[in-house]
């Protein structure tokens, strides 16, 4: 069988037997800078921006989306912070779906999809989405425009943080999502064309 | 050297297209890279090398534990690991796999160890489709050309070679836009996203403590390789196993940032396990092939296994004085720059191309730049020795041999070479093109020979 | 340390390029140093090491042991040929216990010159003048394997009427790399041709460095593409009133 044959041979270059115990790996390197709420608002925005991103601090959530999505479709997760924020009630928005097919046939025609996000890391400009009975994967990467509401609250420094907080992703998700940006690529001639496969446009509100 | 590496860097050489290619993009690349980990954008650059060589080391040197325990892990959510010796076991395995299902679409995340086994090829000529969805590696598909860079895989062409290859082979109206030339691959692959029976896709890194793959990337096509298709596949090497989840708090600051200079790639997923209870989407089938392929050859050498701690980023390429002139093409094997040179000795043999060690100054550029610190210049000059003692046991070159013994020789005998050194000034240099400096002349010129050594003039002070 | 100082002068310096040995000479007598020339010196071995050829490269490395055996300290014109010695020789003697003691002896006593005058004699301003343009070539091997960037720089700032300008890009190698040179000649042409460009569009008369195998390179590509620009070693920059 290939995984004993590989297995083993692995063990013998190594010159170690199997089961044999291993000495502790390197420790863990996490550094959490100290950052106000404030400051990480602002890299947070400043950052998203610099990748041609639109994102603001928004007191009326419901009012800047009902702008964007005006005359538009959209599906909006189950994540009952957009309901709470009166997003899932905007028309042109549907949302409320958990049917696998019927959600991505949806996400395939719609103009934007909005999302939480379970956390922002405000040094690289990130979103952080975990796949949930609230959050779907394909909300965030079907329709051409991805609009993510974040509370303030769950904008970390970093990755250090994210991992000091989750430190087995896994063990909450299938998928772990990390958003930097909307979709790019520059693959021919360097030049750099947005919105690939993923979104082309990335709307970031911080409530 | 063999002639076909003489000849495709030949090639490379005499294109002023594919030079100003070459040049530039990996110029923007390097010093884009440049820019993201100078001290001021990352302080903590050089004792996160420093800590990813670590865990990498760490990990290699026990690899065994590593590999069981990600097995164990995949398997606590729902996936499956998968063995796999070579290129055959795998397409095997997927073949099977995909007539258990009655699969007959595929789609394609960007993989250089697909590559390496050439997957597609297997696949196709099994009669499943198996479509490329990184734009890149979709327009080497159609253009049947292997990539020519680890990170920009269709480095070397250019909008009117993509604008004739679309029109072509997609039988689309010729298109020299760029942004529609994208958007067209776009709308072809959207169907097939939607469509496919099986998403295969590679990782990044595999991490042992939470059974997952983790995958970088730009475009958003590894999110749906990786998410719309009920089976998912990731294909990854041995060698690309982590410790812990976080790790990557670690090896994430480093691979963008080194690889293009983004602060992180647009899109990190950590994937593991099919979807959990509750999820919408995601895939039902879950697998991580785990394929050796000759890795494990590259470990019993403690000086050349950190070969193995390739993360992928490419920037020994971009920095690279050899690949920014013959470019990926000269290169025997899938993989090509300064971590081509040192893999492909390592996994085919020297003999597969005996000069690829020796196509380098040594400036040491690549070791600097590499963010998990695998000091290629060594590996490179091991591999040289290897060749030697290879080639002294077989009888070859032994004219180059007995000139070095002459070397050794005379420079253990300092008035031998001090007499050597006044024939040669007497004489003057051979100048013809023909002769025994022919290879130098071919390109500079001579420095004048002086009317007397050193030592002489020293004697004489 | 006291004030003696050793040359290994390099197999190169030696045979075509004894001005920079001269000029290495008279800018350490000036800084105060009795300079000797341990006269059975021949090469460090790094063109049979860089090779491939472990055995030729361990029988010259002993010959150089036993040369300076006695040397308090051995200064070199050469980032490559320091760093063969100080970084490689300890490789070729893995194996053997008594030699790799010697050589670890050794790797204390070896100086790329520049690093010497900055370091070692603690010296900027070696009473230089050169009235010219310069640009600087870092040497591979010097760069990346001793560190030698701000001590040749640190000296030419003191050098009377010397203007320095930086080559864009900087630090990419000129592509001598020993035997690479003819082996991959067409290579190593182009690469050299690569900093040739950049040394012309700094505007400078002059290309200084501290390794004569650069020098040999770029001076030879200079001379092929019809330029007037001229090479000279630090050490000869350094040695100029």
């Amino acid at each position: 069988m290939s995984r004993d044959y590989i297995l083993h041979k692995v063990r013998t270059a190594l010159g170690r037997g199997a089961g044999q115990a291993v000495a502790d790996p390197p420790p863990v390197r996490i550094r959490i800078p100290q950052v106000s709420i404030d400051d990480r608002i602002a890299s947070l925005l400043e950052r998203v921006r610099a990748l041609a991103g639109q994102a603001v601090v928004a007191d009326d959530p419901r009012a800047f989306i009902a702008n964007i999505v005006a005359g538009k479709s959209a599906v909006a997760s189950n994540a009952p912070f957009l309901a709470d924020c009166g997003i899932t009630g905007l028309p042109g928005v549907r949302s409320g779906i958990t049917g696998r097919e019927e959600l991505r046939d949806l996400c395939a025609t719609v103009d934007a999809g909005i999302t939480c996000a379970d956390y922002a890391l405000a040094d690289t400009g990130t979103l952080v989405l975990l796949a949930s009975p609230h959050e779907a994967r394909m909300i965030s990467l079907l329709p051409p425009a991805h609009i993510a509401v974040v509370p303030r609250a769950r904008i970390l420094t970093g990755l250090d943080e994210l991992f000091s907080l989750l430190p087995n992703p896994a063990e909450a998700t299938s998928s772990m999502v990390l958003i930097t940006g909307p979709s790019r690529t520059a693959d021919i001639e360097q030049i750099l064309v947005r919105g690939v496969h993923g979104p082309g446009s990335l709307t970031v509100l911080v409530v | 050297m063999s002639t076909e590496f003489a000849q495709k860097s030949h090639d490379a050489l005499v294109d002023p297209k594919l030079q100003l290619a070459i040049y530039t993009s990996t110029a923007r690349l390097k010093q884009n890279r440049i820019d993201a980990v100078s001290p001021a954008a990352l302080p903590d650059y050089q004792e996160l090398r420093a800590q990813a060589n670590a865990i990498k080391k760490h990990t290699i040197d026990n690899l065994d534990h590593y590999l069981e325990e990600l097995e164990s892990n995949v398997a606590a959510h729902g996936g499956k690991v998968v063995y796999c010796k070579d290129g055959t076991e795998v397409s095997d395995f997927i073949l099977n796999l995909a007539k258990e299902r009655g699969a007959h679409l595929i789609v394609k995340s960007k993989s250089m160890t697909t590559e390496e086994v050439d997957l597609n090829e297997r696949l196709e000529h099994h009669g499943l489709e198996s479509v490329e969805t990184d734009l890149g590696e979709y327009i080497l598909q159609l253009a049947h050309e292997r990539p020519y860079h680890i990170v920009a895989p269709a480095l070397h062409m250019t909008r009117y070679q993509v604008a004739d290859l679309f029109e072509r082979e997609l039988h689309a109206p010729r298109e020299i836009v760029i942004e529609k030339q994208t958007a067209l691959a776009r709308s072809v692959l959207r169907e097939k996203f939607l469509a496919a029976d099986i998403g295969i896709s590679g990782a990044n890194f595999l991490v042992a403590d939470s059974g997952a793959v983790v995958i970088v990337e730009n475009e958003g096509n590894a999110r749906l390789t990786t998410s719309a298709p009920k089976i998912h596949i990731a294909v990854a090497g041995i060698e690309k196993v982590i410790p812990r989840a976080q790790d990557l708090a670690t090896f994430l600051k480093l691979l963008a940032r080194s690889a293009t200079g983004q602060l992180l790639s647009v899109y990190t997923s950590f994937l593991s396990g099919p979807r959990r209870e509750g999820e919408i989407d995601g895939p039902e089938e879950f697998y991580v092939v785990l394929l050796d392929n000759g890795r494990t050859r590259l470990l019993p050498d403690k000086g050349k296994r950190q070969s193995l701690f390739c993360i992928r980023c490419g920037a020994c390429l971009n920095t690279c004085p050899v690949y920014r002139k013959i470019g990926g093409h000269s290169f025997p094997w899938v993989y090509s720059g300064p971590i081509g040179a040192i893999l492909t000795p390592q996994f085919m043999g020297t003999q597969h191309e005996p000069a690829l060690p020796f196509a380098s100054s040594l400036c040491g550029a690549c070791g600097e730049v590499c963010p998990v610190k695998i000091d290629i210049p060594k590996v490179l000059l091991d591999l040289r020795s290897e060749v030697k003692k290879s080639d002294a046991r077989e009888g070859r070159n032994r004219l180059e041999k007995l000139g070095f013994r002459l070397f050794a020789w005379l420079m253990t005998h300092p008035p031998l070479f001090e007499m050597a050194g006044r024939i040669a000034r007497s004489m003057g240099w051979p100048t013809s093109r023909k002769g025994p400096l022919g290879a130098w002349l071919s390109e500079r010129d001579l420095p004048p020979l002086p009317a007397h050594s050193f030592r002489e003039m020293w004697r004489r002070r | 340390m006291g004030r003696r100082v050793s040359l290994f002068v390099t197999c190169m310096v030696d045979q075509l390029f004894p001005q920079v040995g001269m000029a290495m000479a008279d800018v350490l007598e000036r800084a105060g140093y009795q300079v000797d020339f341990p006269e059975n010196q021949t090469c460090c071995g790094q063109p049979a090491f860089n090779s491939g050829y472990r055995a030729e490269a361990r029988t010259v490395a002993r010959h150089f042991l036993d040369t300076f055996e006695s040397s308090e300290a051995i200064v070199v014109p050469s980032g490559s040929c320091t760093a063969m010695v100080v970084h490689h020789f300890a490789e070729l003697f893995h194996k053997e216990p008594g030699t790799l003691a010697r050589v670890h002896s050794l790797e204390k006593r070896v100086w790329e010159f520049c690093t010497f005058l900055t370091e070692v004699a603690g010296v900027d301003d070696v009473g230089a003048r050169f009235d010219r343009v310069v640009t600087f070539h870092d040497g591979c091997h010097g760069l990346r394997e001793l560190g030698v960037k701000d001590a040749p720089r640190r000296l030419l700032a003191r050098v009377r009427g010397l203007e320095l300008r930086e080559m864009v890009p900087a630090e990419e190698c000129c592509g001598f790399g020993g035997t690479f040179a003819v082996k991959f000649a067409e290579l190593s042409g182009a690469m050299a041709r690569t900093k040739i460009e950049a040394i012309e569009r700094t505007g400078a008369q002059t290309v200084v460095s501290a390794d004569p195998s650069c020098l040999m390179q770029i001076q030879g590509a200079l001379t092929r593409a019809g330029s007037h620009i001229g090479t000279l070693h630090l050490a000869e920059v350094l040695a100029s009133r």
